[in-house]
């Protein structure tokens, strides 16, 4: 097990490097500058700050510039628009506030989609596996970016409960808006997974075995049936969870809480070719993390799959 | 008294395609110690008379009847009621031993909750309790296999569990459902010769469900010959097997590929198995009977008794005889 958390970590050094590289080329193909201005830019002052960042040297010496400042001093540069900061300021200011937001998304998805897709299930065919499926698929089609205004207009501005965006150093009711908006969707996919395959596990043989051993029912289900039912849940919730951390584009434009997603569009949008790399580079290390912790604990809970 | 007694027995499900009637009127007895087969193709019922006695049918399935297990109407209880029978005093093997445990839990916890729910026995009483139950199937080095996952097991290892984990309350009956089908031949006959020395270990009555009349010959004092959830005829086995008096039990045994025959072709009944949403009024086997005649397919003919200890249901059998 060890050897083999060793071997995916290993491997994943390569698969960033590649996707380093393939950033880089597809930023330096396109067109568009992050000095470009409406008015324009003398050619003398341009050339300076081409030379300052570097752009004036050729495609492979700017490539493994940044290729071994990331690597020997984990420096991703700076920053070519917000002048006076780096991209590990930046990261570092927006992280935290999306790996906030996107923890307590993440922890609502799991535990109520979860709940209600098992509840639905064990309640198969009645009025409440009826409404468990409705409210799962009225959400799943209910996209971010519409549900965030409908949030936004009930909760600040008709009832007036709750503030309709910023952060405040994330108190709680700057968090509950953004996390219903993120959370959502995932909410209902986990909600349907968890559902079906609970309905599968519940009509397998073992199942029967166990009720025909007089287990009570209660019993039968958090013993024998939860751990196989959670199973594709699980396997679902490492790109669940990258998913919602690149969601934050949306919330952090709709709740103005100044996480990375923000950062991301804008730097995309500036050609700020540092952040934009470093965010890049930041979301693939975290799906090949969460990735392998969902194989980790996938292993952990089925004993046929050993590493 | 009879521990077993099942009497006009019918269960149903409801389908979209309409009612699937899989057993319709069984009456059975069985005393305390007995071995009775049941052995009918594919669709007969045996496996849902099985699945009624110990609660198990589907949701869609409902049964009526009666059935009273040692003086006790046990048909339709409330689960709770049925969760102390069940393993305590009627326990069962499954036909699939591949997937009848529990591929995420440890063969000793699976054995073990069994004893701790019943019995109130302690943890480490009844692993100490279970080791010793495997052993008693033969599963060596015992006290290690505890600890081991089902899928570390082989198919026959597999059964030989069901089959301890089965034993471990000591139940009256043990009801085991096509044991073997899903085994190679040489481990069906180990875990036949098992259920053998179960029966006469712990004197535990056996209802052993199959289609496979080679297995019954050798295991079963009794047998029942099933079809489109009735009872045919039944039995003491020798006798059923010498002189089959139902046309079906008839062409079931002509069936039995042999070895000491030259054959070229496979014997076959002709016809379908029964289309369970519409069977017919009489005799469920009609349609596919040789000696099938007027009364047969609207008329269900008696079970009545003809020799010593032998029930049959026939219209054509009794005129025979008369």
């Amino acid at each position: 097990m060890i050897f083999y958390i060793i071997k995916r970590l290993l491997v994943a050094i390569p698969v960033l490097l590649i996707l380093i590289v393939s950033t880089f080329i597809l930023m330096y193909a396109a067109p568009g500058s992050p000095f470009a201005t409406e008015r324009g830019i003398p050619p003398a002052v341009l050339a300076n700050l081409q030379a300052q960042y570097g752009l004036d040297q050729p495609f492979h010496i700017q490539i493994w510039r940044y290729v071994v400042g990331v690597v020997t001093e984990f420096d991703f540069g700076p920053s070519f628009i917000y002048r006076d900061q780096d991209v590990n300021d930046l990261i570092g200011q927006g992280f935290p506030v999306t790996l906030t937001y996107g923890f307590w998304s993440f922890l609502v998805a799991v535990i109520v989609g979860g709940s209600l897709g098992i509840l639905a299930a064990l309640r198969h065919n009645t009025w409440l596996d009826y409404l468990a499926v409705g409210i799962s698929i009225g959400a799943q089609v209910l996209p971010n970016f519409v549900l965030a205004p409908i949030l936004v207009l009930t909760f600040t501005l008709w009832l007036g409960w709750l503030p309709g965006g910023g952060w405040q150093g994330g108190q709680w009711q700057f968090v509950i808006l953004p996390v219903i908006a993120l959370s959502t969707s995932f909410m209902a996919s986990i909600a349907r997974i968890s559902r079906a395959s609970m309905l599968e596990v519940l009509t397998s043989n073992y199942i029967r075995t166990a009720r025909a051993k007089g287990l009570p029912m209660r019993r039968v289900i958090f013993r024998h049936a939860l751990k196989p039912a959670l199973l594709p849940v699980i396997s679902y919730l490492g790109p669940a969870f990258v998913g919602m951390i690149t969601g934050s584009v949306v919330i952090d434009i709709y709740f103005s809480t100044g996480g990375i997603g923000q950062f991301f569009v804008a730097s995309a949008l500036n050609r700020d070719y540092g952040v934009m790399m470093g965010i890049t580079i930041l979301l693939g290390a975290l799906t090949i993390f969460f990735n392998l912790l969902v194989d980790v604990l996938y292993a952990w809970i089925d004993p046929k799959i050993r590493y | 008294m009879a521990l077993l007694d099942v009497t006009d027995l019918t269960v149903s499900f409801d389908t979209p395609d309409g009612t699937v009637k899989a057993v319709n009127g069984m009456t059975l007895s069985l005393d305390p110690g007995d071995s009775l087969a049941i052995v009918g193709e594919s669709g007969s019922g045996k496996t849902q008379l099985a699945f009624a006695i110990l609660g198990l049918l589907a949701k869609n399935g409902t049964a009526g009847g009666s059935i009273r297990f040692d003086g006790q109407e046990i048909l339709n209880l409330p689960e709770s009621k049925l969760n102390a029978i069940r393993a305590n005093e009627i326990a069962m093997i499954f036909q699939d031993p591949m997937t009848s445990l529990n591929p995420y839990l440890r063969v000793g916890d699976q054995m073990a909750e069994v004893l701790m729910l019943h019995k109130g026995a302690s943890k480490r009483d009844a692993f100490a309790e279970s080791a010793r139950m495997l052993d008693a199937v033969r599963i060596p080095d015992a006290r290690a296999r505890l600890r081991m996952y089902p899928h570390e097991f082989s198919g026959g290892m597999r059964q030989r569990i069901m089959a301890a984990m089965a034993l471990l309350c000591r139940p009256k009956l043990l009801i085991a459902d096509e044991p073997t089908t899903a085994l190679d031949v040489t481990v069906q006959n180990q875990i036949m010769e098992l259920m053998a020395d179960i029966q006469r270990d712990f004197g535990t009555a056996l209802i052993l469900i199959t289609h496979d009349l080679a297995i019954v010959a050798g295991s079963c004092v009794k047998t029942l010959v099933m079809y489109g959830g009735r009872v045919m005829e039944t039995g003491a086995t020798d006798d059923v097997f010498a002189a089959p008096s139902h046309p079906y039990t008839r062409g079931l045994l002509k069936a039995v590929p042999r070895l000491d025959v030259p054959q070229d072709k496979l014997e076959t009944i002709p016809g379908d198995p029964p289309d369970l949403t519409a069977l017919p009024a009489g005799c469920p086997f009609s349609p596919r009977c040789p000696a099938s005649h007027e009364p047969c397919a609207t008329t269900m003919p008696v079970q009545e008794a003809f020799e010593a200890g032998r029930l049959r249901a026939c219209h054509a059998a009794r005129e025979t005889v008369a």
